[in-house]
């Protein structure tokens, strides 16, 4: 089943700027894809237009049977609670603990107290953070803040997780740590669309790559196809 | 039950981002403190001066003279003429006999004694008059003209140039006085909407975070809306407690009047709790309008 479907997706900022030209893709429930091209090339518009916090010029965007092209403003919040966003630089709140961000995005959706615990101690575990829940996020690494966002990206069971270069601020070693958590959420079947520079990453991982350039899709490798020498 | 819980969470977010970041809230606190002082003092003022003049003018007295030949009947029926006429404060209308105005003469002075005595009801040289106070002191000219139509009405004096002098004169205060009131509490709304407004752009993450995560926009609004709420409530408690104690105070200090008899101050009660319910109301008001259009600029694509 496709979870992702993109349409003749253009994208012209209002400066004149075209980010996406005449894309097509598709991507199916439980995948796990690589998004990769040089900087300007309209990874990061992509991944925007797919959780709505930009709208493509032209072109159907379809995530989880939601039109994302087509929601309004105020019914964005619709689209948000079926994907979880992970960035480059971990958007924790600093004030709060590990465990007060991960239970923060199931407070704004009302959840009952003894269900928000139960979920984000689960969660919280899952990635290999239990011990470390009343943390505020200054006591943290870098590795381990990202799996704080990781945690509350998927806490809220998304199907789909983007992650916008999670390990761009990270060592070799933590990043290939990240790595191993997101593959662990990928087999309990959550889609995951993950934009990195780190080709070497890319290389060990053997997943489907597709490299953007110039705002459409320059080649789409099959699971395993893509090798970085081969280029 | 979850809307109950989303209320439930944004009332204690509200409370917690207060104290959470402390040195904006005290801040915007202060901010709206100063301000609503400058109104307090402003409202307590021009209401006194206000009062004040409405005393003023609700004693100027119209003295209506009668024809000197007058019967009893036709006194009564001006009575009754003038008690129909709509500006005419019905309470005050008093009949004045021209013998008690001369017994009144004749104590004043030994010489008017010895020139009025001889006089009797039939031969005096003086009117029966009525004395009456009006409701609309702007309108005093058209009911003196009224009066005066009445059969038996000689002549209606009511210091006619003083009172028009004194009507524009206190027209001016009055709208000066509005004036500055209304434009003191349009600066203290922006004042403080802008000092929230700018608390709560510190927290533009923590907008964009709830947004990534689902939150619908007022689930959004909410705790922020709260939170402008609860910062114009703290902000308003100084100036309230100033104008009740401070009002008193220089109530109690002056007895009631200022420099002579003549300006009587607003009684304290209930007038300071007036004064306060304003304060919290624009504080309140205001605080929740500046945190709306913060979040409003951040809940748009």
């Amino acid at each position: 089943m496709d979870l992702i479907r993109l349409r003749n997706i253009n994208k012209v900022y209002k400066n004149g700027v075209t980010a996406i030209h005449n894309l097509d893709l598709t991507i199916k429930k439980g995948e796990f894809v690589f998004i990769i091209g040089k900087t300007g090339c309209g990874k990061s518009t992509l991944i925007k237009m797919l959780y709505r916090e930009e709208k493509p010029t032209k072109g159907k965007i379809i995530v989880g049977g939601i039109d994302v092209a087509k929601l309004r403003n105020r019914k964005v919040y619709k689209i948000r609670r079926k994907i979880g966003v992970v960035f480059q630089n971990y958007q924790l709140l600093p004030k709060c603990t590990a465990y007060e961000n991960v239970a923060f995005a199931l407070e704004v959706l009302g959840l009952p107290k003894s269900k928000i615990h139960r979920k984000v101690v689960k969660v919280l575990d899952l990635v290999g953070l239990k011990e470390k829940a009343k943390h505020y996020p200054s006591q943290l690494s870098g590795g381990e803040q990202q799996r704080v966002a990781i945690a509350r990206a998927i806490v809220n069971g998304p199907k789909l997780l983007i992650c916008d270069e999670p390990t761009g601020n990270l060592d070799p070693n933590t990043s290939m740590e990240i790595m191993e958590v997101l593959t662990a959420i990928n087999k309990l079947g959550t889609t995951i669309l993950m934009v990195t520079h780190d080709i070497d990453i890319v290389n060990k991982m053997k997943k489907r790559v597709i490299l953007l350039d110039s705002g459409s899709i320059k080649k789409d490798y099959k699971e395993g196809e893509y090798n970085s020498e081969s280029i | 039950m979850k809307a109950f819980r989303i209320i439930k969470r944004s009332i204690r977010d509200s409370m917690k981002s207060v104290f959470r970041n402390f040195s904006l809230s005290l801040a915007s606190i202060s901010c709206i403190t100063i301000t609503l002082i400058v109104v307090a003092i402003s409202i307590v003022l021009s209401y006194n001066v206000n009062n004040f003049t409405d005393i003023i003018e609700k004693n100027v007295t119209m003295v209506i003279f009668l024809d000197s030949d007058v019967t009893d009947e036709q006194i009564e029926n001006i009575q009754k003429e003038l008690k129909k006429i709509d500006n005419v404060n019905t309470k005050t209308v008093k009949f004045i006999d021209k013998m008690s105005i001369a017994d009144d003469m004749m104590e004043s002075s030994e010489i008017l004694k010895s020139v009025m005595e001889d006089y009797t009801r039939e031969n005096s040289p003086l009117q029966d008059t009525f004395q009456l106070k009006v409701k609309d002191i702007n309108k005093i000219d058209k009911t003196a003209k009224k009066i005066s139509n009445i059969d038996g009405v000689d002549l209606v004096k009511y210091g006619e140039e003083m009172v028009k002098k004194l009507v524009k004169a206190f027209d001016v205060v009055r709208k000066g006085c509005i004036y500055i009131v209304i434009a003191l509490i349009l600066v203290t709304a922006f004042l403080i909407s802008n000092t929230i407004k700018i608390t709560i752009f510190s927290r533009k993450r923590e907008i964009e975070i709830m947004r990534l995560v689902g939150a619908s926009n007022i689930n959004i609004k909410i705790p922020f809306i709260l939170e402008g709420l609860l910062l114009g409530l703290l902000g308003s408690i100084v100036p309230v407690v100033i104008t009740i104690i401070g009002y008193n105070a220089i109530y109690d200090h002056f007895d009631g009047v200022m420099f002579s008899q003549f300006i009587k101050l607003v009684k304290p009660e209930p007038f300071v709790f007036y004064v306060s319910l304003i304060l919290i109301g624009i504080g309140m008001i205001v605080g929740m309008i500046g945190s709306y259009r913060a979040v409003k600029k951040y809940l748009k694509i």
